[in-house]
Formats: C-alpha cells, sequence, structure tokens
C-alpha cells in the first residue's frame, strides 16, 4: 500500500521539476499562476505544523509536541540556525515526555 | 593555480587584478558553501530517515523517496501525514501539492542552466530549495550554474547517505518516539514558513490555514485538512493582489529552504541561514 504511493508521489515529483525547466516561460510567469504558486508553501506549511503539533488522527490532541514546537517557533524567531530549531523541538518534546 | 583560459584562448594578463584570480577565489567559496550546505541538509537527512521509519515506512522506502522524490519538505510532509494516520496516497497528494514550488524554481533557473537533453533530465532532478537559491545568488551565470550543479549534488549525496544512517538507526529503536522526533517535521516547516511570511497578507493566509485545517481534522478523513488548506491559498490567489501590486512578485523569491542557506553573499534579506 505504501510502495505505490511512494513511487507515484516521487514520480509526480520529480514531474513538477522537470515542467518548471521546460515549460516556455510564459506559462508559469502567468501573474495570477505565480501568485498562487506563491501563497500555496504558506499555506500547506501552516496547516501541517498544525497538524502535526495539535492532531492525532482525526483527534485534537494536546500532548508533548506542543512545547517542542513552541521552541522551534521561538528559537526561529530568535534567528537560531535550522539544525538548532529542530534539535531543541526534538530534545524539548523528549523531555517533556522523559519527565511525564 | 589551475590553467585558466580565456574564451578566445589567450592567456589572461597578468598585471592588474587578474581575473583568474578572482575567479578561482569565486569558483572556491561557491565549493565551500556547497559542501557545507551538503554537510548540515545531511544531518537533517538522518532526522528524516528515523521520521520516516518511525512512521511505518521500511528503510527502503525511505531510501527510495530521498532518491527519487528528493525534496526534503515534500518527505516530510508526505512521511507526516502518514505518521497521523492518513492513508499514503493522501500523504502523496500532500508531497505533491508541496512539490509545486520546485517548479517555479526550474522557471528562474532555466536560463541559467541551458541545460538540453540528458543533461536537463538530470538538472530537473537537483532542482530544490538549496541549489534554486546558490543558482538564484546575483553574479556571473557561470557563478550560477556551478552554484546550482555543485549544491544540488552535495545535498544530493549528503541527503541521501543520511537518509540511509537515520532509517537504519531508528529501525534499531523499540520507539523512536522517545527521541521527540515526530516534531522533527513540523519543527522543520517552521523553519521552511518563516522566511515567507513577508507581508500580512501571507501572515493571514498561514493563519488561516492553519485554523481551517485543525478545525476539519474531527470532521473529514486524514489528509483532506491539507487540501482544504491548500484551498485556501488557491482562492486567495486567485483574486488581484489586496495591496494593489500587480501580483508579478516571484513566487519564492524569499526562498524557504530545505536546510541551511549559502553562507556565501546573496543571501536573502531576512533569511540568515
Amino acid at each position: 500500500m505504501i510502495w505505490p504511493a511512494v513511487l507515484v508521489g516521487a514520480a509526480a515529483c520529480y514531474a513538477l521539476k522537470l515542467v518548471g525547466v521546460s515549460v516556455p516561460d510564459r506559462v508559469l510567469a502567468e501573474p495570477r499562476v505565480q501568485r498562487i504558486a506563491g501563497l500555496l508553501p504558506v499555506a500547506l506549511l501552516a496547516a501541517l505544523i498544525g497538524l502535526q503539533t495539535l492532531t492525532l488522527g482525526e483527534s485534537i490532541v494536546l500532548d508533548a509536541r506542543v512545547p517542542g514546537v513552541a521552541v522551534a517557533i521561538v528559537a526561529r524567531w530568535r534567528r537560531a540556525p535550522f539544525l538548532i530549531v529542530v534539535g531543541l523541538a526534538c530534545a524539548t518534546t523528549a523531555l517533556v515526555r522523559a519527565l511525564a | 593555480m589551475p590553467c585558466w583560459r580565456s574564451p578566445t584562448g589567450t592567456p589572461p594578463a597578468v598585471t592588474a587584478n587578474p581575473p583568474a584570480d578572482d575567479r578561482t577565489f569565486r569558483r572556491r567559496r561557491i565549493l565551500r558553501d556547497a559542501l557545507t550546505i551538503g554537510a548540515v541538509t545531511g544531518a537533517y537527512g538522518v532526522s528524516f530517515g528515523a521520521v520516516a521509519v518511525a512512521a511505518g515506512l521500511t528503510v527502503a522506502q525511505a531510501a527510495v523517496l530521498s532518491l527519487a522524490m528528493f525534496t526534503g519538505g515534500s518527505q516530510f510532509a508526505m512521511v507526516g501525514t502518514i505518521a497521523g494516520g492518513a492513508s499514503p496516497w493522501a500523504g502523496a497528494a500532500t508531497a505533491v501539492l508541496l512539490g509545486v514550488r520546485n517548479a517555479f524554481y526550474g522557471l528562474e533557473l532555466k536560463p541559467v542552466l541551458g541545460a538540453r537533453g540528458a543533461r536537463r533530465i538530470g538538472a530537473a532532478h537537483l532542482v530544490i530549495d538549496e541549489s534554486a537559491a546558490m543558482g538564484s545568488v546575483p553574479g556571473p551565470v557561470e557563478d550560477r550554474r556551478l552554484g546550482f550543479w555543485a549544491t544540488g549534488l552535495a545535498v544530493f549525496v549528503g541527503w541521501n547517505v543520511m537518509t540511509l544512517v537515520g532509517a537504519v538507526g531508528a529501525s534499531a529503536l523499540d520507539d523512536p518516539g522517545v527521541l521527540g522526533l515526530d516534531v522533527a517535521g513540523p519543527a522543520a516547516f517552521v523553519a521552511l514558513l518563516a522566511p515567507r511570511l513577508v507581508d500580512r497578507e501571507r501572515w493571514a493566509v498561514a493563519l488561516v490555514a492553519a485554523l481551517v485545517a485543525v478545525g476539519a481534522a474531527p470532521l473529514v478523513p486524514a489528509g483532506v485538512p491539507v487540501l482544504i488548506a491548500a484551498a485556501v491559498a488557491v482562492v486567495v490567489g486567485w483574486r488581484p493582489s489586496a495591496d494593489g501590486s500587480d501580483g508579478t512578485e516571484r513566487p519564492d523569491g524569499s526562498g524557504g529552504s530545505d536546510g541551511p542557506r549559502s553562507s556565501g553573499g546573496g543571501a536573502t534579506p531576512g533569511d540568515e541561514r
């Protein structure tokens, strides 16, 4: 069940990259397309942060993930490097779990 | 000193600030930056491998994702979605939506690469946040081309080797959850999202998308909330820009990144990674 999704997802992601270096400029340069393309990662990343922090399956769950991601947000806000942001988040969640 | 020759075949003048030295210096700096990015991204690849295995993927599946999908944000989105209980197909759909930005990097890189045929096939695979950032810094085309290829290849090697290390390591643990790895994905997304929040409209889209997605989670099958969030972006992007601009901004000029940004010149203001 996972393999077909892995292969199809990978092929589609590659196809997107190939389209970008292949199609005539004017297609992707269309202002409306550009605007949507700029907003799409913003909406998806924000949604994924919310979902992977606050939900488990189809229920809303507050657990040790919340302090971890909160620390990541503060670290990023304080301009910490990428690895520090991720490392502090994991360490915080692991610590909260160990103490609980 | 490498044997530098000008395009016409005549050696460069050795007096007064020889361009050969300047070019060699720039090439060295680009290669050094590329290797640094590859190394740091590799360190991050460990966490992807571990998260993938913790989400229920096999080591082989994690490795194939890094080899064939090769775009970190999408990979984390896919395994995170699966870990959240959604079907693998919902995970793949999320990954593909997040991968749309790579098409726009390609648009920007196309004049730099000038690649045709087989080279274009290979170049396309290396189009990711990091290589696009290094291929887009202001400077001579040959520098940008070198930056793209060197960074793309360095990240490809580091990311794949370390994915394997992380996946094998995590499969040796009884419960990878004790490492807190389930927040590696969302924490990485925080770092990816932050540099994109360049104006109030994007802040608003981010907040609405997050609220709508989390609010919808108990009501619809897992995997669907993220598609609703995507619809928010499409609806907002479809109408003319509210700030009066003509909407011709570059889609990802602010450039988030799956990993570190170049330590060299050209880093986008406000994104110090």
